[in-house]
């Protein structure tokens, strides 16, 4: 290995040798790229209905068949991809926007501040994460907004936790304390020395955060929380997919495929990068 | 050990005093006047109104109502639920006897595939086995449990017709029954605490293959099954137990998804019924009551921790 190599090339390179990772990656390409072209790629409206073809069965014309109210059902799981990865990306970053400044705050400043902010860290893990998500989504309101933002909360506690740890282990590197030493301002320090360093734990929680909002959001729109009709998300479709379950089983058949492949990716992306940012890690 | 203990009762006050508010706080951000609500049909009469703030305590500060809420939740009143009108402590106490039947159920399946697996996946390190058990355990981990339990019905009881599709028969009443509708969402519920369990016990039983101790075994000529089961293993538990005891609170999480699409009248239904319904206190309730338990539960850990780790015990 040459020397002029950086720590996160070295990174890549790790990432690289792992096939399961470099497999979810090309998978999250993918579905973002149908997300993202999803007018071009459905071949039919996933909100446009047709009396002739009710619950049809996966045919040529119809490769996942058709739904109770002749939509076609490849197209509304290519539509639903939007919600998921929406929700999924859109509520991460929510979490990781409250969690990262307040771990920041709580490893960095100690003491009471610590004290307090470790108590509502721990209050707020001791409710049952869908437990809690749920009774916000309700108190907010049904909608997809609403969803992201009740799962976004819901999951900050966790990122407050990874980096309060991360930052309490980087505030003891001598170059802070050097950093220290020369009389930067503690907001300085905490942001330009402390912060790239705690930048791989955070990824690594955000990616495996993504894969457990999918579930959440997918298991509040199964719930009627979420997306609402006649709009496709993949938990709705299997909402309403469960009372045609004798008639018609393709129709919970490829939703729920389509949340348990983006949720694999996305696990599989991060289990692989805790592994290549982190070596000492079996 | 004592001291121990005690520290960890002490903290968990705190904890607990923060719960309380979050929930009540959830109160604060409910849309509409629950005055309004309650009052139904006559929503239109002041004096209606004005009686049923005096008699919820609505028209006093948000202090004095928070108070006024703990001390009847010290008491074991978690309130009235608005639209049954049933004390929300009945409710939930009738329910939860079937959630945690689920739960135990789903914990003794979890046990039985996730730490066979774990050892496997640990002994056989980076061979095939491992990287089969580990996948099938991330697909474990990654399979929405709801959308597993719709598709075992779709099998095992549309496709084979061997179990009913949903409903609940309790313990007391017919146990063959009872475990005949509870087996599907148990193992359901069980599959993704599983995968969490064998990534716990891989880790502890490669910790434990590298002590010094099970090289000693080894060396003494010991059967490789007697080293693997009896030195490695046994060590290996305790992070195990403990770690799968706080999957407690994630099965509580789950089963309101699986009791949903099983019909399961549990805790999960009481939740999920209670948002569609707008009876915000039993949500609060339920929040309150799962809270409870999950803080209760880690404590259990603990003490567990220091039972079964002799080191600790002495200490």
């Amino acid at each position: 290995m040459s020397e002029t190599r950086s720590p996160a090339r070295l990174a890549l390179a790790r990432f690289r040798a792992r096939p399961a990772a470099v497999i979810g990656f090309v998978v999250i390409a993918l579905l973002v790229l149908m997300a993202v072209a999803a007018p071009l790629v459905s071949p039919y409206d996933p909100i446009a209905t047709s009396w002739t073809a009710i619950r049809k069965a996966p045919s040529w014309q119809h490769p996942m068949g058709t739904d109770e109210n002749g939509r076609d059902v490849l197209s509304r799981v290519v539509f639903g991809a939007r919600a998921s990865l929406l929700a999924g990306v859109v509520s991460v970053l929510i979490a990781a926007g409250i969690g990262v400044p307040v771990g920041l705050l709580a490893g960095f400043a100690g003491g009471w501040v610590d004290g307090v902010i470790g108590r509502v860290v721990d209050a707020m893990l001791a409710c049952p994460f869908l437990i809690l998500a749920i009774a916000l989504a309700a108190f907010l309101g049904p909608a997809l907004t609403n969803v992201m933002i009740a799962i976004g909360v819901t999951a900050a506690p966790v990122f407050v936790r990874v980096a309060r740890g991360a930052t309490m282990d980087a505030a003891t590197n001598e170059y802070v304390e050097a950093a220290r030493a020369t009389g930067n301002p503690p907001w300085r320090v905490a942001l330009r020395h402390v912060l790239p360093n705690i930048v791989p734990p955070i990824l690594v929680q955000a990616t495996l955060a993504i894969a457990a909002a999918i579930i959440a959001e997918a298991s509040l729109s199964f719930l009627g929380l979420g997306q609402q009709p006649p709009a496709p998300s993949w938990g709705s479709m299997l909402n309403s997919a469960q009372r045609f379950l004798t008639q018609a089983p393709w129709l919970a058949v490829f939703p729920g495929a389509a949340i348990f492949l983006a949720v694999l990716a996305f696990n599989l992306v991060g289990d692989g990068l805790r592994d290549a940012l982190d070596p000492r890690r079996r | 050990m004592r001291g121990h203990l005690a520290g960890r009762l002490l903290q968990v006050i705190p904890t607990i005093l923060v719960v309380s508010i979050l929930v009540f706080a959830l109160q604060q951000l409910m849309p509409g006047d629950p005055a309004v609500v309650l009052a139904g049909e006559e929503r239109g009469d002041p004096v209606v109104l004005a009686q049923i703030r005096a008699e919820l305590w609505l028209d006093r500060s948000i202090p004095v109502q928070y108070l006024h809420w703990i001390g009847g939740v010290l008491h074991g009143d978690l309130g009235f639920s608005w639209r049954i009108r049933q004390p929300i402590a009945e409710l939930v106490m009738t329910k939860l006897p079937v959630t945690l039947q689920l739960a135990g159920m789903a914990f003794v399946i979890a046990l039985c595939i996730g730490v066979p697996a774990g050892i496997l996946s640990a002994t056989y390190r980076n061979r095939p086995l491992d990287y089969i058990a580990n996948l099938i355990g991330l697909a474990g981990l990654s399979t929405p449990n709801f959308w597993l339990g719709i598709m075992l019905i779709l099998l095992v009881s549309v496709q084979l017709g061997w179990l009913p599709p949903s409903g609940y028969v309790p313990l007391t009443e017919d146990w063959r029954q009872s475990l005949a509708t509870t087996i599907m969402p148990a193992f359901v519920l069980g599959n993704a605490i599983a995968a969490i369990l064998m990534r716990h016990t891989r880790s502890a039983m490669l910790t434990a293959l590298d002590q010094d101790y099970v090289r000693t075994a080894r060396a003494k000529g010991l059967r490789e099954r007697t080293v693997v089961l009896r030195h490695a293993f046994r060590n290996a538990l305790v992070p195990v137990v403990t770690l799968g005891a706080l999957e407690l609170g994630t099965l509580l999480s789950g089963a309101v998804l699986t009791e949903q699409v099983f019909s399961i009248p549990g805790f999960g239904k009481l939740v999920v019924d209670a948002v569609f319904n707008r009876d915000y206190p039993v949500v609060q309730g339920v929040v309150l009551v799962t809270a409870g338990l999950f803080i209760l539960l880690n404590l259990l850990a603990d003490v567990l921790y220091v039972v079964i780790n002799p080191r600790l015990r002495a200490a």
